[in-house]
């Protein structure tokens, strides 16, 4: 178990979400002067190791990310880095730079946000760990740079994800994705990464798809982690796309990094005969979000959340009790480590029958 | 010529498959044990359902459901493969239009379904816990050294049924065998356990639900009168177990089946066709991706379980 490589050369890892380890790379790579590992992609051995580490209620998010933090480790990484949100997520980082001692490992573990605390001195400070000599300049250029990469991937995730399930060319979507993917990782200065994304929001617009006017419409709220990875939510999208529905889902990295603080006041407004004050991480969001569903002919919600999301259980009756006001159907995931795939397979198919005939009638 | 159609239910511990005409009218009906071999099991249904069978009838459509569809759909060619769910909810409109709510407990599964103007409008199906389904039902039954059949008869005589901690398979077992130890009448522990699968589905499967009636029950359990009572006691309404109540899916999905159909005519003769299962890992990443391929007399018609196209094996 023991790490045993003592080579001075600091090879640095995160945790795994979708696809963006890409603009975390990024910008590590041009500040610290560091090797950067890219984390495995998440399988089944990762939430095995992470839950047989993890203690048993945790949510699953730290059983994942604990999973590939192990998994680096043994691949020679000695710099983790993490960031803590406003729920448990707030107490990973603590808690799994212990676990991992204890497991013996010798490493050096990155905080960058403490318990949802995001101050630029503090997160200064810990990139020092990594890099003392870092330039604090060219940094913010490169923060720059990497918070318009997650903006420009999430504008081009929200297209495919209304279009994906009405592509002619199967696969397509995918496909020409991963092509911008892998030249975004490439860019070197801000211009670079425009005119790839513009070139590429072009080719998307051009692919063919057969989309009737009135399509199935299909909401996905919850917790966030479930909903980022298509892993820990059994691609879910996937399944949907494969039915023909068209995908509304608000929750993505630049949401959740820029937008979620200006919209706090906003949702609450929106939402205020169902709730007064936030209820942690993302419950009273989900909660405006579903009344917006509710009122704009969607044909169903799904809400997905990892077992044992405690500001998410807050929400649901909340929920639920807007779904049946509005008389729109609701179906809710809870996705662990032991969770059977058959069985989401039969709600889901389930579920979407249901929209149809309703639709149909 | 009639044309008819063919639909199978494979569940976790009985197969049921009706051939119905085009008028709902059900020709002929089987109901057999799966015993943990769904292939077996089909291939003994249809040659029981062909035996005897108007040699004017003809096979339009297949459907298959329940857990089983799509390995025996995939077995017999079927025009349509559905989930369980919408299985049942059509096949019970089709007799009960103005159901409203649909209790199902079956093998290992059990459903609520909640229905408005004939259309689902929510449904939920249990999950973590397998409480208060037919297989708790037959292996306590075992344990009692009575037959899974008898159950409901016995527990109609008692006037005094025992509470038993329903909240989850296990405690509920041992809080049986406590009751049994201490001396109770076998008739009142087999009312309070048909009891307690009444209230365990309530608080489990039905939370949250507002069941209006009418109210249609059933699944192989629904044929359980002692199960049948307490959810008239305690739900306070009429709740209809209709004759045929385990062969719904079946039904619903002939139903689906007629509705899907294409020219093809299905002859059953599939006694003799060699067909098996081979799982295989497919080691491309640690995924280690479980990987099922289906061979009809050796040759391979579809392969299934790769998440990634690193799994894909082409037919």
């Amino acid at each position: 178990m023991k790490n045993t490589s003592q080579t001075n050369k600091k090879i640095l890892t995160f945790p795994q979400m979708g696809n963006y380890y890409i603009p975390v790379k990024f910008f590590f790579r041009h500040v610290c002067n560091c090797e950067i590992m890219t984390p495995l992609p998440i399988t089944t051995n990762t939430i095995e190791i992470g839950s047989k580490y993890s203690p048993d209620f945790v949510c699953t998010p730290f059983k994942y990310t604990l999973g590939t933090f192990i998994e680096s480790l043994e691949r020679n990484a000695n710099i983790l880095i993490q960031a803590g949100g406003g729920c448990r997520y707030g107490y990973y980082s603590e808690l799994q730079e212990q676990i991992l001692k204890d497991l013996g490992y010798d490493f050096t573990f990155v905080n960058l946000v403490t318990a949802g605390n995001r101050n630029l001195k503090y997160i200064s400070n810990e990139i020092k760990k990594i890099d003392p000599h870092y330039k604090k300049i060219k940094a913010l250029y490169y923060l720059f740079i990497a918070s318009k990469m997650v903006k420009y991937m999430d504008k081009i995730d929200n297209y495919i994800r209304e279009n994906i399930g009405f592509e002619d060319e199967k696969g397509s979507f995918i496909k020409l994705n991963n092509k911008m993917l892998k030249e975004f990782s490439r860019v070197k200065t801000y211009h670079q990464l425009r005119k790839i994304y513009k070139n590429y929001n072009k080719k998307f617009k051009n692919l063919k798809i057969h989309k009737p006017n009135n399509c199935l419409k299909v909401g996905i709220i919850g917790e966030l982690y479930t909903i980022m990875e298509p892993f820990a939510n059994y691609y879910l999208e996937q399944e949907l796309a494969s039915y023909n529905i068209q995908i509304k889902r608000y929750t993505n990295a630049h949401y959740l990094l820029f937008e979620k603080g200006k919209t706090v006041k906003k949702y609450l407004k929106y939402a205020q005969e169902y709730i007064k004050y936030r209820m942690g991480a993302d419950a009273h969001d989900n909660i405006a979000r579903c009344k917006y569903l509710c009122t704009h002919n969607f044909d169903g919600i799904i809400h997905i959340k990892s077992s044992f999301c405690t500001p998410e259980i807050g929400a649901m009756p909340i929920i639920n009790k807007i779904c049946k006001q509005y008389n729109v159907p609701i179906i809710y995931f809870s996705f662990d480590a032991n969770t059977s795939e058959i069985g989401i397979k039969t709600r889901l198919e389930a579920f979407y029958d249901m929209i149809e005939m309703r639709r149909k009638k | 010529m009639k044309e008819c159609y063919l639909g199978i239910d494979i569940g976790s511990i009985s197969t049921k498959g009706v051939i119905i005409d085009s008028q709902n009218n059900i020709i002929k009906s089987r109901y057999i044990w799966t015993e943990g071999s769904p292939i077996k099991a089909v291939k003994k249904l249809i040659n029981n359902l062909k035996e005897n069978l108007d040699k004017n009838i003809i096979i339009k459509g297949i459907g298959t459901t329940g857990s089983a569809r799509k390995l025996i759909g995939l077995m017999l060619d079927a025009n349509i493969i559905k989930n369980e769910i919408t299985a049942h909810a059509i096949g019970t409109l089709t007799f009960y239009p103005n159901v409203r709510t649909i209790l199902e407990i079956g093998g290992q599964d059990s459903k609520i379904i909640l229905l408005d103007n004939g259309i689902i409008t929510d449904y939920s199906m249990n999950t973590l816990c397998a409480a208060g389904t037919g297989s708790f039902l037959s292996s306590q039954a075992k344990r009692l050294g009575v037959d899974v059949e008898e159950f409901g008869e016995i527990a109609i005589t008692s006037t005094n049924p025992v509470k038993i901690a329903a909240r989850c398979t296990v405690f509920a077992e041992s809080d049986l065998i406590h009751k049994a130890q201490v001396g109770y009448d076998k008739k009142d522990i087999i009312a309070g356990l048909c009891k307690s699968i009444v209230l365990n589905y309530l608080n489990n499967v039905g939370k949250g639900k507002k069941i209006y009636s009418p109210i249609v029950f059933q699944g192989g359990v629904s044929k359980n009168k002692g199960v049948l009572k307490y959810f008239k006691e305690i739900l306070k309404e009429d709740v209809i177990v209709d004759p045929n109540s385990h062969l719904m899916g079946a039904i619903g999905i002939a139903i689906l089946a007629r509705e899907n159909k294409t020219n093809k005519i299905y002859d059953l003769n599939i006694a003799d066709i060699k067909f098996e299962t081979i799982g295989s890992e497919c080691n491309g990443c640690s995924n280690n991706c479980e990987i099922l391929k289906i061979y009809r007399d050796n040759k391979l018609i579809d392969a299934f379980g790769n998440k990634c196209p690193k799994g894909a094996i082409k037919s």
